[in-house]
């Protein structure tokens, strides 16, 4: 659906120095995909988005949408292929001027749509995004998570192929975060939308994408399936986004604390992954290993392609019954990690 | 009664200044109107960044409307003279003051227009962008609805001083209540002229000023 050839984009500076915002990026996102693609910012994800609209237009490098250049379109051929490549925006980006219907009109009236086949379309969009009720409230009495449901239904509104969505959660609460999610994912399964997704969070990336690519100072550092990149992140950046959610913020805190409370024996970090989240293999260990095991803190986090955790155990015993459990965690796709005192 | 208090006053002669100032300003403000917002549509419009990027005109348009915007009125009156003399045939007349009016107010406008366009969230602009839509439908459907309550109070500003400037109008040969004030109250010293004209002047702008606020306040919805 979308293929992204040696994309650079180049910003010329005040004194004609140079800022590359994205550097030879590839990319490859399939047909009724939601794609992630994480950074901090400043890393060139909005810029990289924007070219996906023909928004900004890449220094070098071809960008391949939904079967056209994108970076060859110009004038009525551009703003034409624009309709089935929608948007939504982190500050919803509604216009106050007009009403929660108006607003999901505003692209319908711009592709030319008659009236009547207008208000069929905006009150399906309506009662698909749930504002059932809100049709004449305008903006400002709104909370953010409505907003952001008026920006998705006007960016439905011409059946887009595809929708790209820059830090649509990002100004809301957690729990409308989760909401606006569960929204999105429901629209890519009914409607089969591909969707592309930029975040600084990784809890987005986790609860609805399928991939991930992540990005770092304009260069796609990291790609992968959304749990492979839980289970065996590669580049220091992915580390710390994969932190974000498989520990608490506290979680340096603690470790020290439980390595100071427990100064004997062994301390291990084990991370599950999709089936061995869901085994008992604990039990087991507790059932047929003679050695005393404390389990001290975890944490479990469900991703689109499986389950994700985390989990601090303590074991008290031989170095040669603490060599078995060890293996025997390996053997079963548990990754160990032995926490060594400071 | 009226009589005991305005003895110099003749209604009808102040009724038809009234309505000759009514007439100036009207046509002034309606052609004001369309060029301020062409002007300020288009000083927006070619500024770096936005939508249609061009230094030349930008700096053309802006030097024009500075120009016009600093040189105080009634040295253009005198200035435009020749100008008038060539477009409307007569230097003197109600007419004749319109190019002075309309030259003298468009540009301030222009510049209110600018600075309310300025004001709009570029993410609307640019969410607009994205869905397709071209120029000429941003600016009806995004620009113009998004920036209306500045528009109108930028309208209603220009208003009060286009009426004041037709009082000064009055010094070429125009008519009105400028005209009535200076040559009936000044000139020959009937007070109770020059006070009947200030008030009805007084009563245009309160009333202009209470049209434009109750439509601004009617049509914000921010
Ligand atoms: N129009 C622009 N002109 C110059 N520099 C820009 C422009 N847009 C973005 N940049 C720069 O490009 C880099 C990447 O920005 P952006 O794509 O917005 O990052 P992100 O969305 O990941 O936070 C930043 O250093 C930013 O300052
Ligand atoms: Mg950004």
């Amino acid at each position: 659906m979308i293929k992204i050839s040696n994309v650079s984009k180049i910003f010329k500076g005040k004194k004609s120095e140079e800022l590359i915002a994205v550097n030879q990026v590839n990319l490859d996102i399939k047909s009724g995909e939601i794609y992630g693609i994480i950074g901090y910012s400043g890393a060139g994800k909005s810029t990289l988005i924007r070219m996906l609209n023909g928004l900004e237009q890449p220094t070098g490098g071809s960008v391949i949408v939904a079967d056209k250049n994108l970076s060859e379109l110009k004038g009525r051929t551009l703003r034409k292929a624009r309709q089935e490549i929608s948007m939504i925006f982190q500050h919803f980006n509604i216009l106050w001027s007009r009403t929660v219907a108006e607003n999901i009109s505003l692209p319908l009236e711009i592709a030319g749509v008659k009236k009547n086949v207008r208000s069929a379309r905006v009150a399906e969009l309506i009662k698909l995004v749930g504002l059932d009720g809100k049709e004449n409230f305008y903006p400002s009495q709104l909370s953010g998570g409505q907003k952001q449901r008026v920006g998705i239904a006007r960016a439905l509104a011409n059946n887009p192929k595809v929708l790209l969505c820059d830090e649509a959660t990002s100004a809301l609460d957690p729990e409308t975060t989760d909401a606006i999610l569960d929204l999105l994912v429901d629209i890519n399964q009914r409607l089969n939308l591909t969707i592309v997704l930029i975040t600084h969070e990784m809890h987005v990336v986790r609860k609805i994408c399928h991939r991930v690519a992540v990005m770092e100072a304009g260069n796609i550092v990291e790609v992968g399936e959304v749990l492979d990149i839980f289970k065996n992140p590669k580049q220091p950046v992915t580390k710390r986004f994969v932190s974000q959610v498989s520990e608490d913020e506290e979680s340096k805190d603690t470790t020290k604390h439980l390595l100071e409370k427990y100064s004997s024996g062994t301390l291990l970090h084990l991370t599950f992954v999709g089936e061995s989240a869901e085994m008992p293999i604990l039990s087991k260990v507790i059932r047929d290993y003679s050695l005393e095991v404390n389990i001290l803190q975890g944490k479990i986090a469900q991703t689109r392609n499986g389950s994700f955790g985390t989990l601090y155990i303590h074991l008290n015993g031989t170095d040669e019954e603490k060599g078995k459990v060890i293996s025997f965690l390996k053997e079963n796709e548990v990754g160990v990690e032995v926490v060594e005192h400071a | 009664m009226l009589k005991a208090y305005f003895p110099n006053v003749d209604w009808n002669i102040m009724w038809e200044a009234t309505q000759q100032t009514l007439f100036m300003s009207s046509i002034s403000v309606g052609i004001t109107l369309v060029l301020g917002l062409i002007l300020g549509m288009l000083l927006f419009l070619t500024a770096q960044g936005n939508l249609l990027q061009n230094k030349p005109i930008y700096a053309l348009v802006s030097v024009f409307v500075n120009v016009f915007r600093s040189i105080p009125f009634i040295i253009l009156i005198v200035l435009l003279i020749p100008f008038t003399d060539f477009l409307i045939g007569t230097m003197i007349g109600d007419a004749a003051a319109l190019p002075a009016l309309i030259i003298g107010a468009a540009p301030f406008y222009a510049r209110m227009v600018e600075i309310a366009l300025r004001e709009i969230d570029k993410g609307v602009i640019e969410a607009s962008e994205a869905m397709g839509a071209s120029t000429l439908q941003i600016i009806l459907k995004v620009l113009i609805p998004e920036s209306l309550p500045a528009l109108i109070s930028g309208i209603t500003v220009t208003s009060i001083a286009i009426v004041g400037y037709t009082a000064m109008a009055g010094f070429v040969g125009a008519g009105g209540l400028g005209n009535l004030a200076y040559m009936e109250g000044f000139q020959r010293s009937k007070d109770d002229v020059t006070f009947v004209a200030t008030v009805i002047v007084l009563i245009l702008v309160f009333v202009i000023q209470f049209i434009g606020n109750s439509i601004t306040n009617k049509i914000d919805k921010r």
